[in-house]
């Protein structure tokens, strides 16, 4: 049968995206700073320890040094290096911000996505857990779980989890309420799909989208949120170099700026890292609501 | 073969709207299919047309009323398990959705998704065959190098051939019955009659029945055996497709056929005037008498019946006789109540 058709007919067939350089053409100048600066806290953490750096821990000089040649960041309050504590706290707080956004993306998503699909009382119970746990502000609410659970990264982390699925699980309920309307839904369980089969092949993966940019943004905020646990002492137990708390031995010898001035900078440094890449993934794949 | 493929007794739905009222969208409707035979379906929107096959494959939301009794090969299709209607889903009855562009996935591979249709019925089929299967059927439905095209997305290609595509994933488990809602609507006029060509064929080819359900009597003229006229949740007339034609007995299917724009034609489109009526506000009696220019004293108060005149069933209490009076329908568009 011999047929012409307006369209690709003709064309190769194009891959599913071609290739990752087609993507980073895409992106914003402020997002590839910030993948950039991104990628060097991800390699810090990595290779710090072959770095040539002052132990973190020992005292190397006289206490209270400003910034020199020999500490590009001076010394604290007990002789350490500023410049090297910096650098290692990247070992404590890029890592849990991961596994905290990890873990909240996973647990917020899954509930989001039943709440959402199954609807009626499932939706029901979690969104009333999320708006339970909404309803507080984050940064108390993480307070009050990590001081009932004790001092310690690993403790902060759970509450930081705690405070932080609910965004997720509203950002995926949402997804999936619409995204179940669509025909080609209809069209799968009329093509004999189960539920759990368009669930998972039909709607999710049309969904990740806003996740995905949340997630990167959050990613800061994570940090953020624990540098301030550990800054209140809830988070990281004293010898350890991690910036919140780092930031609040500085807070006592105000006119030693240098202490705070570090692990200040790094914290900054990942937030706006984060949020420039967030808006850039935001002009990519969520055209809409940008 | 004794058992219609098809057989829809008594068929009613009705939806509770917010205030708890039900409301009927379909009032009780009879309709069967034989075997390898094509029905077409015509009403405007609203008329309950896909209602009824959307009823029977239970794709109605929650919360709807469905009674009757709906048989597919002889058994029960209303009220069936939902694993058993998983399994008659896309196996032995495909659908065919009236916009190809929504209706598939737009994240996989038309391929992955034909791939996806046959496994899903049979497990014992490996991936690779199944592509094979899948490229076999994009030639089935005349889709330029299927080899090719499997392995792209619904967006690369155009929208018939995208119809095409969804023809062929319909076709993938061999199914005894095909039905087809509103398949050329989101169709130029060309590409239309390209499409119903395809599905005429395969008819022949594979010998498959078929349930078209459009509001274009022209779609359903050249390929349908019989043909049902819905007005208001109602089938309005039924029979053969030249009956229905050429010895028009309702008022209502002739005005549709009176619509029909044709070439040679001179003056303005004829229309019926009026609206469909709201399936919470539908008129006593025959829901289309306040559009009627037949309507007499007992259509506003007595329900008229399907009855079997010869040629067409026809439910009216004023049927059109003539062939003539049915080309040319008496008062349908100067009938002005307001």
């Amino acid at each position: 049968m011999a047929m012409t058709s307006p369209d690709t007919a003709g064309l190769p067939p194009r891959r599913r995206f071609a290739g990752s350089r087609d993507l980073w053409r895409r992106l914003p100048v402020t997002a590839k700073i910030g993948a950039l600066m991104l990628l060097f806290w991800v390699l810090t953490v990595l290779t710090v320890s072959l770095w040539p750096l002052a132990d973190p821990l020992a005292m190397v000089g006289r206490r209270l040094q400003p910034p020199s040649g020999e500490h590009w960041l001076g010394t604290d309050a007990l002789g350490r290096d500023v410049f090297a504590r910096t650098m290692y706290g990247a070992i404590w707080s890029i890592p849990i911000a991961f596994v905290v956004v990890a873990c909240a993306v996973v647990i917020g998503s899954t509930l989001g996505a039943l709440a959402g699909f199954f609807g009626g009382w499932n939706d029901s119970i979690i969104m009333r857990l999320v708006d339970v746990t909404v309803s507080f502000p984050p940064i108390l609410l993480a307070m009050a779980v990590a001081a009932v659970l004790g001092p310690g990264l690993a403790n902060a982390s759970i509450a930081m989890v705690i405070v932080w699925w609910p965004i997720y699980a509203r950002l995926m309920r949402a997804q999936v309420l619409e995204k179940r309307e669509n025909e080609h839904v209809e069209a799968a369980v009329a093509g004999g799909a189960g539920r759990l089969r368009v669930l998972g092949v039909h709607i999710l993966p049309l969904c990740w989208a806003p996740t995905l940019i949340n997630a990167t943004m959050d990613f800061g905020q994570v940090v953020l949120l624990a540098a301030s646990l550990s800054f209140i002492g809830l988070g990281a137990t004293p010898p350890s170099p991690e910036w919140g708390s780092m930031i609040s031995e500085g807070a006592t010898k105000f006119y030693s700026w240098w202490i705070a001035f570090g692990p200040g900078m790094a914290i900054l440094s990942v937030v706006l890292a984060t949020s420039f890449l967030g808006d850039g993934l935001r002009d990519l794949f969520d055209r809409r609501s940008a | 073969m004794t058992a219609p493929l098809l057989d829809i007794r008594d068929l009613r739905i009705s939806f509770q709207a917010r205030d708890g009222q039900w409301a009927e969208a379909l009032c009780g409707i009879d309709l069967s299919l034989e075997p390898g035979k094509v029905l077409g379906i015509v009403g405007e929107s609203g008329s309950g047309k896909s209602i009824a096959m959307m009823a029977f494959l239970q794709l109605l939301p929650r919360g709807t009323r469905v009674e009757g009794s709906a048989k597919f090969r002889g058994e029960e299709l209303i009220g069936m398990a939902p694993a058993r209607i998983r399994k008659i889903r896309g196996k032995a009855i495909g659908c065919i959705f009236q916009d190809p562009l929504s209706a598939f996935n737009p994240v996989k591979t038309l391929g992955q998704q034909v791939v996806e249709a046959i496994r899903l019925h049979d497990r014992t089929i490996s991936k690779r065959d199944a592509l094979k299967e899948a490229e076999r059927l994009f030639e089935l439905v005349a889709i330029p190098q299927p080899a090719r095209r499997v392995r792209q997305y619904p967006h690369e290609f155009s929208g018939g051939m995208r119809q095409r595509a969804m023809i062929a994933m319909a076709l993938a488990n061999k199914p005894d019955l095909l039905i087809a809602d509103e398949p050329t609507t989101a169709l130029d006029v060309t590409v239309q009659a390209q499409i119903l060509d395809l599905l005429g064929e395969l008819r022949e080819e594979l010998g498959i029945g078929m349930v078209l359900i459009t509001h274009d009597l022209g779609v359903v003229a050249g390929i349908a055996d019989e043909i049902a006229v819905m007005y208001g949740g109602s089938v309005v007339e039924r029979g053969a497709t030249e009956p229905v034609f050429y010895e028009t007995a309702h008022p209502y299917t002739a005005g549709l056929i009176g619509a029909v724009p044709t070439l040679d034609g001179t003056g303005a489109l004829r229309q019926i005037e009026g609206t469909p009526p709201s399936i919470f506000s539908r008129p006593p009696g025959c829901a289309f008498h306040p559009r009627c220019g037949r309507a007499g004293a007992p259509c506003p108060v007595d329900t008229p019946r399907l009855l079997d005149r010869g040629g067409t069933a026809c439910a009216c209490h004023f049927p059109l006789t003539e062939t003539a009076e049915a080309v040319r329908p008496a008062r349908v568009l100067d009938g002005d109540p307001a």
